[in-house]
């Protein structure tokens, strides 16, 4: 298994969420991708964004733009 | 073989349509389910697709846009997840079974529903329409144009009366979705249902609807939906609150491509190119006699569909008359809307059905007005 990192996890209520949300992500160049919602974290979608921690104010602001429902932000290792 | 039957569903398809469907096939996992590149990919395409739609009717918001696996059971959905029985509904003689049919359902369980009736033409008033509101009418339910007349109802004005009255505005956009421009926030339409194997030139098995923001459909369905798997409750999130189950993410990308063609060649272009196959046909054989015409051309705007009979002869026989010796596939017979067939006054004889696609060429037109010539010599 690879070494685990902190991390920032995002979760969506909805695929078409997270797909937004990689969406907006790629089209204003912020790193990270769609990983499987990791089990510590109870989320509605089985999609998570996972980025470096230093990406959060970036990716926060880019959620309230894009008009993004996060269901929950978190810092954990992944 | 020349082909118009395009109001029952486009043949002739950008070539890109099949080859995304063959492309996917091969290279499209489930969406929602994991986060495999495979699945992903699916859900890219399927979100891509959103968006399209979204542009393609002016919605507000791509996870607005719900897929279905055609109309009528977009239809089905918004007529059995928001009428209830204390309501009342407004249709028309123009709708399809599609329409009536879930209505005639909702009518068996208390709701009433006022079906308005059309003129010798096949249109119906917005006089008529605006009065028979009620103090517990709930929607208007109709189509954008007819599928046996072409006729189009004009979308703007009933939505205009529908929130005036604060009545919900249910727009049928089977024939009009990528010959007619929709725009669902101009239009003050609440949900748009449509297909995308008309004019969309997508893969049949496609559909969906436009759903205001704000506007609560009971799902049709229940199930799998790649979210929320210990709630016993399908999530109430749009759009997944409508779709479960495995989205037919294959045909989602040939639907996809489609409307990449459209967006590249315009709507506008398609459209005009249709009408004006459709126009050359109206003014060939209209004036030959014996030939009666279905509908008002006076429209400047309309489906390219143009319904006719020969003398009093079986609309079966003109239709299968006109592919075996000159091998023009049209539809004859009841085009499941009923009640427009009691109106225009052909329930027992039927109409050929000529319904025109911007691939059709000149030339086409031509042989299809003299082989009605020819039939009604």
């Amino acid at each position: 298994m690879r070494q685990k990192e902190l991390k920032l996890v995002v979760t969506f209520h909805t695929t078409a969420d997270a797909m937004a949300m990689e969406k907006a992500c790629k089209n204003a160049a912020v790193p990270g991708r769609l990983i499987p919602v990791p089990r510590m974290i109870s989320a509605g979608c089985g999609l998570a964004w996972c980025a470096g921690l230093e990406n959060r104010a970036q990716i926060v602001g880019l959620m309230e733009q894009t008009g993004i429902e996060q269901e929950e932000l978190h810092e954990c290792m992944v | 073989m020349i082909y118009m039957d395009n109001a029952a569903t486009t043949m002739q398809k950008p070539p890109q349509v099949a080859e995304a469907v063959v492309r996917a096939m091969g290279t499209l996992g489930n969406a929602g389910r994991g986060a495999s590149e495979a699945s992903l990919g699916a859900a890219r395409v399927i979100y891509e697709t959103r968006e399209q739609l979204c542009r393609l009717f002016h919605g507000e918001d791509p996870r607005q846009i719900v897929f279905t696996s055609n109309a009528t059971e977009s239809l089905n959905t918004v007529i059995g997840g928001l009428i209830d029985p204390e309501d009342h509904v407004i249709t028309t003689a123009m709708e399809h079974n599609s329409v009536l049919r879930p209505l005639y359902a909702c009518g068996q369980t208390g709701t009433e529903v006022t079906i308005l009736g059309c003129d010798e033409k096949g249109n119906i008033s917005y006089e008529k329409l605006e009065a028979a509101i009620r103090e517990n009418t709930k929607a208007i339910i109709c189509t954008h144009g007819s599928n046996l007349t072409g006729n189009l109802n004009d979308a703007k004005k009933i939505g205009a009366i529908a929130k005036k009255h604060g009545v919900l505005f249910v727009l049928d956009a089977s024939q009009t979705a990528g010959h007619v421009p929709v725009d669902v926030q101009e239009m003050q339409i609440d949900v748009l249902c449509f297909t995308g194997h008309k004019g969309l030139l997508g893969p049949q098995g496609t559909g969906g609807m436009y759903v205001r923001p704000g506007v609560q459909i009971r799902p049709l369905k229940r199930g799998g939906s790649g979210i929320d798997t210990y709630n016993k409750d399908h999530p109430p999130q749009m759009p997944t609150a409508l779709e479960a189950g495995t989205l037919n993410g294959h045909g989602i990308a040939g639907l996809n491509a489609a409307l990449y063609y459209i967006e590249e060649t315009g709507l506008e272009t398609i459209g005009n190119l249709a009408l004006e196959r459709m126009r050359r046909f109206y003014d060939g054989v209209s004036r030959i006699p014996g030939v009666t015409v279905y509908g008002d051309f006076s429209q400047k705007d309309r489906c390219p569909i143009v319904s006719l009979n020969v003398r009093d002869y079986d609309s079966a026989e003109v239709s299968d008359e006109l592919l075996m010796t000159y091998g023009i596939t049209t539809r004859p017979g009841g085009h499941c809307a009923p009640l427009m067939h009691e109106a225009l006054g052909n329930v027992e004889q039927g109409a050929v059905r000529f319904s025109f696609s911007h691939y059709n060429t000149e030339a086409e037109v031509e042989d299809a007005i003299r082989a009605i010539r020819e039939i009604a010599e």
